[in-house]
């Protein structure tokens, strides 16, 4: 397949996007009291968002899980908003509700990033129901790690996403770990992928560092679904250079193996395929890293000067006012 | 006036939503061919009315189910699901708990989630405690939730009709039990907000506040008691969250005196929160300690006679109030 250089582009700025966002949250985290709570980055994984999303059309929805960062800025996500809401301030996309862990960006399809495992096959199952329905001619990704693929909710999602030829795209990153469970610790399935005979949908394994292999397959998933053939089960093969979250000692990752796996990063991988296909000048490459750093530096002074919410704050948007026509007026 | 079932009423008011609102879908197990084909139940009918693209039979799967509904609802439609036993929200817990009730909160108010989760419960069939169980305490325990629980028909038909509109989550158990009582029911649009709590029965000499099937047991009661000169007054929660705090304290105030009543588990039990509010508002109005009528801490038992041990009933609920006059 051709890909365009204006769309290997995109991917290039969001891989950039992605690994700069992160970079500087590995370093924020090391100041004590600067980001509250757990943070869980995708860092090595980036070419799954960015292949992914450069593959949707802004009417796609993607529901995606804990490692979301990569995920929700290639789907064009604020990044001043999205950090805004891991610093916990009142700018952020979810007025510090969320975190980083519970992202919500409905305003660009992301409505749902969901911490409990397997937990977004289900969902993302009834908003391809709902664009089925209304007869849209788009789809839903799901985001799943292949430590969901364990998960009985994942099963009955593809089970019956199958069933009804549903549009959407379960995209399972198997980075090699589930907590701190290496793969064949916790699956004796081959692939991922293999799993998706037991539903009679298609399976593909890809390159989960290679974001053109990871664009190319997901168009061809999204054109399936499109034509209503249902869902499709891809497995990209990556691997996260940092723990489960940034406070994990990753005593179970072999020192040798990240290396050898941060020699195969993605973000480095298009760069430089690029620059060798005359596809983008040095300087071209230099103006979008600066572009992007500058976005990053942005986000972060919006996030610090941004004001934290008023405690009371936290007794809003629990239920959706007003009520429709003849529903309730409640206390709460 | 017509006269119902629960069952069909429920079933009117789908019929009269989905007429409406082609937003509104319904999603479960056996809703549309299911394994009883009576007129009685709530279904009844509405997949050859409104077909399958609209009344959608699903695999046995309730985590997909509830997850169906809140992925659905996002997108803007009305989803009205059925788990088919209360027992059974355990396995679709996970979508309605962490999911249904918390993603608006998470959003910061961006995303709603209109739906309706319909489940079936209520001791009395022998059918054992793996599908006897009344968890309603357990949803009534998740913020952002509304918990409804309707005692006669009309009350259901008018209370579904208000959480099909409703653009939050809203658990709705029907009493199985009740099913079988045809009892009047109006014909039009007939709406009931959500959080109203109702006067069954009024009296002065002590309330009792009560919900779904044990109404039938509290009206009872409180019809032994009038022959003997006691006037109950009975209170129908109908929803317990949001609580309607005032109709109960109101009713403390002018009585004194306070019995709930419910066939749930004593422990944990709902009956402790509506006690709770009292103690804490109406502490000076209470003329004697309260009193709860529950069932006992067992799972639901099998046996008849084991059964009917376990389902609070007109008896126990008589002692506790002459126990407290």
């Amino acid at each position: 397949m051709q890909i365009s250089r204006e769309k290997k582009l995109v991917m290039l700025r969001s891989l950039l996007l992605s690994r700069r966002f992160e970079e500087a949250l590995t370093e924020l985290c090391k100041i004590e009291g600067k980001v509250p709570g757990m943070m869980i980055l995708c860092t090595g994984q980036e070419a799954v968002g960015a292949g992914v999303c450069a593959a949707l059309q802004p009417e796609d929805v993607i529901i995606t899980n804990h490692r979301s960062h990569s995920h929700l800025l290639s789907k064009g996500a604020d990044p001043k908003a999205i950090m805004a809401e891991i610093f916990g301030k009142r700018t952020g996309c979810n007025k510090g509700k969320a975190g980083t862990l519970h992202l919500a960006v409905p305003e660009v399809n992301a409505p749902c990033t969901t911490t409990v495992v397997g937990a977004s096959a289900p969902i993302a199952v009834g908003r391809a129901f709902a664009q089925q329905y209304r007869q849209e001619k788009c789809v839903t990704v799901c985001f799943i790690g292949d430590g969901a693929t364990d998960e009985g909710s994942f099963h009955e999602a593809v089970n019956l996403a199958s069933l009804w030829s549903l549009p959407v795209i379960f995209v399972c990153e198997n980075n090699l770990y589930a907590g701190a469970q290496r793969y064949e610790e916790h699956t004796k399935v081959r692939n991922i992928a293999d799993r998706a005979a037991a539903y009679a949908i298609p399976g593909v394994v890809a390159d989960g560092n290679d974001a053109l292999a990871v664009y190319t397959s997901a168009l061809e998933a999204r054109e399936r679904a499109i034509a209503g053939a249902g869902p499709t089960l891809i497995e990209y093969k990556t691997y996260r250079w940092r723990g489960h979250g940034e406070r994990d000692h990753q005593v179970y990752q072999p020192k040798e193996e990240i290396k050898a796996w941060q020699a195969k990063c993605p973000v480095a991988r298009l760069r430089s395929e690029m620059l060798a296909d005359g596809l983008i000048s040095a300087d071209e490459l230099e103006a979008m890293e600066r572009s992007v750093d500058a976005i990053v530096h942005d986000a972060i002074r919006f996030a610090e000067e941004s004001p934290y919410p008023e405690p009371s704050d936290a007794l809003e948007d629990v239920f959706a006012y007003p009520a429709m026509k003849g529903a309730t007026p409640c206390s709460n | 006036m017509q006269q119902l079932g629960m069952g069909q009423a429920v079933n009117q008011a789908l019929r009269e939503e989905m007429t409406l609102d082609s937003t509104i879908f319904l999603a479960g197990e056996g809703i549309g061919v299911g394994i009883h084909d009576s007129p009685m139940l709530p279904t009844h009918g509405l997949l050859k009315e409104f077909g399958a693209r609209r009344v959608k039979d699903t695999p046995v799967s309730e985590a997909a189910i509830a997850g169906l509904a809140v992925g659905a609802a996002e997108a803007g439609l009305k989803p009205v699901i059925e788990i088919m036993f209360n027992t059974f929200f355990t396995i679709a817990s996970d979508m309605i708990v962490n999911h249904a009730a918390k993603l608006r909160y998470l959003s910061g108010g961006k995303s709603s989630f209109p739906l309706v989760v319909r489940m079936k419960t209520g001791a009395g069939f022998s059918a054992g405690c793996q599908h006897s169980h009344n968890l309603e305490a357990w949803v009534a325990h998740c913020p952002g939730l509304k918990v409804v629980m309707p005692a006669t028909p009309a009350d259901a038909k008018g209370l579904l009709k208000s959480a099909i509109r409703d653009p939050n989550p809203v658990i709705f158990i029907e009493d199985m039990a009740l099913y079988f009582v045809p009892a009047p029911v109006p014909e039009e649009d007939h709406l009931i907000p959500i959080g109203h709590a109702d006067i069954k029965r009024p009296g002065k000499d002590i309330t009792v506040v009560t919900w779904s099937k044990m109404l039938g047991v509290a009206m009872k009661a409180a019809g032994q008691l009038a022959r003997e000169g006691i006037d109950v007054e009975v209170v129908d929660l109908r929803t317990l969250s949001p609580l309607d705090k005032e109709t109960i304290l109101s009713s403390v105030r002018k009585t004194g005196k306070l019995v709930v009543l419910h066939e749930a588990t004593r422990t944990g039990g709902f009956a402790g929160e509506v006690a709770a509010v009292v103690m804490e508002e109406a502490f000076s109005s209470l003329k004697a300690p309260l009193r709860r009528v529950t069932g006992p801490d067992i799972p639901v038992p099998f046996s008849p006679p084991l059964e009917r041990f376990y389902i609070p009933n007109e008896e126990q609920l008589i002692r506790a109030i002459k126990e407290i006059l």
